[in-house]
């Protein structure tokens, strides 16, 4: 016992190597966009979602992520905003009351860069996407940072005049920064 | 009629572009707030943000015309207090050609809307994102736009008033294409 517990300090303190990481830390976390419209760059986020993602650095291929975000949570920089993005021409949040995230593959692109690939469902659409991450220990606590760019018209985001991308692009850039730590060892 | 008693061409170029100007942005403007949110809305928004910022630099580009160039004088004979008067309203015009699009400029900041000038130039943001503040700054905006519109009225009157009734060359020299022939 006492052999394994030097052996997991040891473990621990080998940079990168540390355990899984799989609790997500939401007060430390954020899930935000950017848009254009007429060419300015607009920020938003919303303020509630939910992860369960594991993630080991030291092997990415095992990682997994799930990310569900509750699209009535949006902010978009105004109420007036806020209201027209929630309605039927844009997320139709009374049908559709959230976004889904769902990885089916991970891998490292070197150095701490990796790539998650999955699935997005929005708006009851799914499509592929391909989201590059940074991703960091610091302390105990692992820090993800990427985007998934995203096609909003591919998931009927915006339908009607809102479809016209010389006003609002396609191209929207949704971007997240989780803040991950290692679950108690389970017991054995 | 000689050099001195009009205003060099660039002068005229720049009062007229700057007229130009507002009477593009300031119906723009009237119209579009009351619009409801569509992409309609955001483009004309944008629209009357170019524009504005075209008179800001119309504004800078003239005052350092004006420091570097005499007007011609004012007409002989004029009684003193429309003397004064004059002075005064292009002082007031100079400093709201300023002011207008400025105190837009700082709304839109404000309200953490970057002006990308035609779409093309990202302006820097002249203060940070405070929603209340900018809700201070559209009725700046608007008081500011209803002063200027006053003055311009009755700079354009006194125009008008120099032209018909006191029959000098005010606005001839402002508008060489009125110059009779001779």
């Amino acid at each position: 016992m006492k052999r394994l517990f030097t052996l997991l300090l040891a473990l621990n303190a080998l940079p990168g190597t540390a355990a899984v990481f799989n609790v997500v830390v939401p007060e430390k976390s954020a899930v935000n966009f950017v848009a254009r419209q007429m060419n300015v760059p607009m920020e938003g986020g919303f303020r509630k979602f939910s992860a369960q993602i594991s993630f080991d650095p030291a092997k990415p291929e095992s990682g997994k992520a799930q990310i569900e975000i509750d699209l009535s949570s949006i902010d978009a920089g105004s109420t007036e905003v806020n209201d027209e993005v929630k309605g039927k021409a844009w997320f139709n949040i009374r049908d559709y009351p959230s976004a889904k995230f769902a990885s089916s593959a991970v891998k490292s692109l070197g150095g701490n860069r990796y790539q998650a690939s999955g699935k997005m469902t929005i708006k009851g659409r799914t499509h592929d996407v391909v989201a590059p991450f940074n991703a960091k220990v610091e302390g105990n606590t692992l820090l993800i940072d990427g985007g998934i760019p995203i096609l909003r018209l591919q998931y009927g985001i915006g339908d009607g005049a809102w479809a016209d991308t010389a006003t609002v692009a396609d191209e929207v850039q949704v971007r997240f920064h989780l803040s991950l730590i290692a679950s108690p060892p389970a017991k054995k | 009629m000689n050099q001195a008693a009009s205003y060099t061409r660039t002068a005229v170029a720049l009062h007229w572009l700057t007229a130009l100007a507002i009477v593009c942005a300031f119906p723009l403007g009237l119209y579009m707030s009351d619009l409801p949110l569509s992409p309609r809305k955001l483009q004309l928004y944008s629209y009357h943000k170019w524009i504005g910022i075209v008179v800001l630099l119309l504004a800078v580009v003239r005052l350092l015309w004006r420091g570097t160039h005499r007007p011609p004088p004012l007409p002989a004979g004029m009684p003193r207090w429309q003397e004064i008067a004059a002075r005064l309203m292009h002082h007031g015009l100079y400093l709201l050609l300023l002011a207008v699009p400025l105190s837009g400029w700082l709304r839109s900041s404000a309200l953490g809307i970057q002006v990308v000038w035609f779409g093309l130039i990202p302006l820097p943001d002249l203060i940070g994102v405070d929603k209340q503040l900018g809700q201070l700054l559209k009725e700046v905006h608007e008081s500011l736009t209803t002063t200027l519109l006053v003055l311009v009225l009755i700079h354009t009157a006194a125009a008008l008033q120099h032209h018909f009734f006191a029959r000098d060359a005010t606005l001839v020299r402002m508008l060489p294409f009125l110059k009779p022939k001779s």
